[in-house]
């Protein structure tokens, strides 16, 4: 069953009672809450997604909940809970969506070191992966989300997992994060892009997240080779430019940008080497989307 | 005694060997109880020593591939990070005793298989305080606690420096000059400690406690201590020590007369009782005999052991949860009420009540 065939009433219900089992790419996640605003986040976002039985096996088990204290009335409040430990501190309730979509990724980048995961945008095109390693403010989840509305799959928005017997990219689709100026110019660039509401005044400034293409979500299990690396840099007013960068530097980027590199020793060093050496790495500079698609289809179509 | 059997972690660490016969949803909750208790990687390698991990269910198994993965570079890590306070302390000449997880790796000890580790802690002479402060200053670390209070809190009332940090590899130590605080009810002699100590071989500098008085501390810990989160895998801990050490010839009948010797017999006592029925550790009668000089009053071990046993089962719902949640919030008072006298304890508690530190989520 995916999430989309669910009356809305079905939807809420089984978020707030026993929780729903969401399958994201190889992880299901028992997600409950009882906050609007993550059912509705739930029922536009992951429309497309596989539930999976209550027998099945669920990764990891998350509540959205108010606090027990006069702040869930009061400028209420939101908690991630975990295992039924809270780690984060609490944030205003209208950020309940986007405070489940930040803890699923933590979720993820601290403990399913199966794989190595970087902090990168991964896509395909013609079977091969491009990664997009780079820090917040780079302009990679713009980059990425234009990719996505022109044709690209998008296999992670966030985190990368890359497997280590095949050293392919394991898709974890999930919403694309859009942040401040991003937002208008996705909406923009992809008008027929599915947006959900902003919600401003986060530590990221205003958030809102794009629903990944049905596509993409239908074949979270095709894996694909990385083939192209790219660094992105956004600047305003500027023309795309790519400029091959070298293997050694493209290889410390990623493992700089990697969450846990340090915990694989030498299996890890081997596999981005691989990695690496098997990809064309480049420094990419862009100001416009539009630029910036036609530059990566060119590759794609060269390939 | 016996609801503590139900708990799939509880069957982990008893008989790992009927893990084969969990249902899909007891596996879900077993890694989700090892994981909250810090003892996932322990599972890991319990299984694989008995050759059951292909019977694992394949998701279950990533879980435990990871988690032993994490646990593989903690330990090298603390490997490493033990190098270097050797090399940083070399020059003085302070012998150094490693305590808890980087001693039981070190020493090569069950105990240390599929641990997490957090921080690293040592135990070094009080007057060479200062000396050794100095030298692990030169050396990169610093203060981890910035504000005054934290400062004299550990200075003068606990057992230990202000927990040091590495400027550049953000690792954590705790230098020790006793095992429990300057503060507390009980007074371990650090001196006996010392002298007892031994080499940890190949490492000319290195040296841990020894058997018997490692076994105290480990029970002074889990029985003293506000930690209450890893009260589970401290009693592993406990465990993995006694059946280690007993088959040593003699560990057991020296154990009582240790513990009054560093006046730890109470946490003996309850080590003793708590750790054989949760985890089947065998200790011989006359020891459970030995060890009842120290029997707390019998109100008191009715509540304790009221307390304990819920803060020792790792997943409780509904109602169980507020009274697991009570167990825990008791014990943690418990542990203060234990380490300082009531007026200091009191300005204690205001003083962190007032403060709160967390982390944000991005």
């Amino acid at each position: 069953m995916i999430v989309g065939e669910l009356s809305r009433e079905a939807l809420t219900g089984g978020l707030a009672d026993g929780g729903l089992r969401l399958r994201t790419g190889p992880v299901v996640t028992r997600i409950q809450s009882r906050f609007p605003r993550v059912a509705e986040g739930v029922a536009l976002h992951y429309a497309d997604y596989t539930l999976e039985d209550t027998d099945g096996f669920a990764d990891f088990h998350v509540r959205i909940a108010p606090p027990r204290s006069p702040r869930r009335w009061l400028k209420p409040q939101v908690y991630f809970h975990f295992d039924g430990a809270s780690p984060f501190l609490p944030l205003p309730a209208d950020q309940a969506f986007a405070m489940l979509e930040w803890g699923l990724n933590w979720c993820v980048s601290h403990h399913c070191h199966q794989y190595l995961i970087v902090h990168s945008a991964a896509l395909e095109k013609s079977g091969c992966a491009l990664l997009v390693p780079g820090a917040p403010g780079s302009g990679k989840s713009t980059f990425c989300a234009g990719l996505v509305s022109r044709g690209w799959r998008l296999l992670s928005d966030e985190l990368t997992l890359l497997d280590f017997d095949t050293g392919q990219v394991v898709p974890l689709p999930r919403p694309v994060s859009l942040k401040n100026e991003s937002i208008a110019a996705i909406g923009q660039f992809a008008p027929s892009a599915t947006l959900g509401p902003p919600v401003h005044d986060t530590v990221k400034g205003s958030v809102a997240h794009m629903k990944p293409p049905t596509d993409s979500v239908r074949r979270a299990a095709e894996r694909a080779p990385p083939r192209w690396i790219a660094l992105p840099r956004y600047e305003r007013g500027a023309s795309a430019r790519l400029t091959p960068l070298s293997r050694a530097r493209t290889f410390m980027h990623v493992a700089d940008h990697a969450f846990n590199y340090d915990i694989h020793g030498r299996r890890g060093f081997e596999l981005l080497a691989d990695i690496v050496s098997d990809s064309d790495c480049f420094e990419f500079r862009y100001g416009a989307l539009e630029d910036a698609v036609a530059s990566f289809d060119s590759i794609a179509g060269a390939a | 005694m016996n609801a503590v059997t139900a708990h799939p972690m509880l069957l982990a660490l008893r008989d790992p060997a009927a893990l084969t016969g969990l249902s899909v949803a007891q596996w879900e909750t077993l890694v989700c109880q090892a994981r909250r208790t810090n003892l996932l990687p322990r599972v890991a390698v319990t299984l694989d020593g008995l050759g059951l991990l292909p019977q694992v269910p394949a998701p279950v198994g990533a879980h435990l591939e990871a988690a032993r993965t994490l646990a593989r570079a903690q330990a090298d890590a603390v490997r490493r990070e033990v190098a270097y306070i050797d090399r940083a302390l070399a020059a003085t000449g302070v012998p150094i005793v490693l305590l808890k997880g980087a001693a039981y790796l070190l020493a090569g000890l069950p105990a240390a298989r599929g641990r997490m580790f957090s921080d690293i802690d040592i135990l070094v002479p009080r007057p060479a305080l200062a000396e050794v402060e100095a030298a692990l200053m030169l050396g990169g670390w610093a203060s981890a606690k910035t504000t005054a209070y934290d400062q004299r809190y550990y200075r003068r009332w606990m057992h230990e420096l202000p927990p040091l940090k590495h400027v550049s590899r953000r690792t954590l130590l705790d230098v020790h000059h006793a095992i429990l605080p300057t503060t507390a009810r009980l007074k371990p002699d650090s001196a006996k400690l010392l002298a007892a100590s031994q080499p940890v071989v190949g490492e000319p500098r290195l040296r841990v406690l020894a058997p018997r008085d490692m076994v105290l501390h480990s029970a002074a810990h889990l029985f003293c201590n506000e930690d209450v989160g890893n009260s589970l895998r401290d009693l592993v801990d406990l465990d993995s020590l006694l059946r280690g050490f007993a088959q040593e010839s003699g560990f057991w009948s020296g154990l009582t007369v240790r513990a009054a010797e560093l006046d730890l017999t109470r946490p003996l006592y309850y080590a003793l009782r708590y750790v054989a029925p949760i985890l089947n550790t065998p200790v011989p009668a006359s020891v459970l005999g030995e060890a009842e000089i120290g029997r707390p009053p019998p109100l008191l071990r009715g509540l304790m052991d009221a307390i304990f046993l819920r803060t020792l089962q790792p997943d409780r719902v509904g109602a169980a949860a507020n009274l697991a949640s009570l167990a825990r919030g008791s014990l943690y008072l418990r542990a203060h009420w234990l380490r300082m006298p009531p007026l200091l304890l009191a300005c204690h508690l205001i003083t962190k009540a007032l403060r709160r530190e967390q982390i944000t989520a991005h």
